[in-house]
């Protein structure tokens, strides 16, 4: 059952990653004309948004009806539903750099993959940036 | 301003994000975990990983590959980019998913699809503040 778990971890990671190249996301060029709205905006990514949790939803839905995963272990519990200044800040710090290099995390380790040197330089950074938020806030989760 | 809209590209773009929400999907019926990745890398590169969480950072980091040797091209921008301001932005970007607890797949995905308010709010903030980094990088800095 470990083994499954493992196989189709690595599955759906490779499912998402290969949504993350086909949709644009993991092309920072294409990330940043759909956020320049006050240029030449290409609204597509809107899509990638909507035609995932389209798809995703349903499954939250039945999830949660159904409280236990496939392989036996319970779905993992909803997080905390507060707004504090925690998320607004982490998430303004986010969209800072994420708008900077039109790379999010998912596409950061996507070009990981590429073999990029820059994309070598943004994965190490990412983790660096994770370890220090943890270490001046540690999570509440994992 | 103007808008850009390819029929080809709006196809890829919605064929992609059905490819996202079915692995997304398929994590939480499957393993019963949230695909929310900066998490995942978190916890893979943290004091406790789990097996699993390596695993599916592998994948993603496969899919780069498969689509590499399957002669996808790299996307130019990432060659142009000064290795700095990468270094920079990825500090960002990990920094803030961890404080804020979600990126775009965790919060803008999976958050939500489970129509979690607190995720509809850090999904509008990261929106806003990556648009106002675009807009003043681009037009006020003259920068990509």
């Amino acid at each position: 059952m470990r083994l499954n778990s493992v196989v189709s971890a690595f599955a759906f990671g490779l499912i998402l990653g290969a949504g993350l190249v086909l949709s644009g996301m993991a092309d920072p060029d294409r990330v940043k004309a759909f956020l320049d709205v006050t240029g030449a905006w290409n609204p597509s990514l809107a899509l990638v948004m909507g035609g995932a949790i389209a798809v995703a939803a349903p499954a939250f839905y039945f999830a949660r009806r159904r409280g236990s995963a496939m392989q036996g272990c319970g779905i993992s519990p909803a997080g905390s539903a507060v707004v504090d200044g925690k998320l607004l800040l982490g998430a303004a710090i986010f969209g800072l750099g994420w708008g900077l290099a039109g790379i999010c995390p998912g596409p950061g380790l996507v070009l990981l993959g590429y073999g990029a040197r820059g994309a070598l330089v943004f994965a190490a950074a990412m983790v660096i940036g994770t370890r220090l938020a943890g270490f001046f806030a540690p999570p509440e989760d994992a | 301003m103007s808008i850009v809209i390819e029929q080809a590209v709006l196809e890829e773009a919605l064929a992609g994000g059905v490819f996202i929400g079915l692995a997304a999907a398929g994590l939480l019926l499957v393993n019963g975990r949230i695909a929310g990745i900066s998490g995942i890398m978190a916890g893979a590169t943290g004091p406790q990983p789990k097996i699993w969480q390596w695993a599916f950072v592998l994948g993603l980091v496969a899919a780069g590959a498969a689509a590499a040797l399957l002669g996808r091209a790299l996307p130019p921008a990432l060659g142009q980019e000064p290795l700095p301001l990468l270094a920079v932005a990825g500090l960002l970007a990990g920094f803030g998913t961890r404080l804020g607890n979600g990126c775009t797949s965790g919060h803008g995905v999976c958050g939500i699809a489970r129509l979690n308010p607190r995720s509809l709010v850090a999904t509008c903030v990261f929106m806003l503040t990556a648009g106002l980094t675009v807009f003043v990088t681009r037009h006020l800095l003259g920068h990509g």
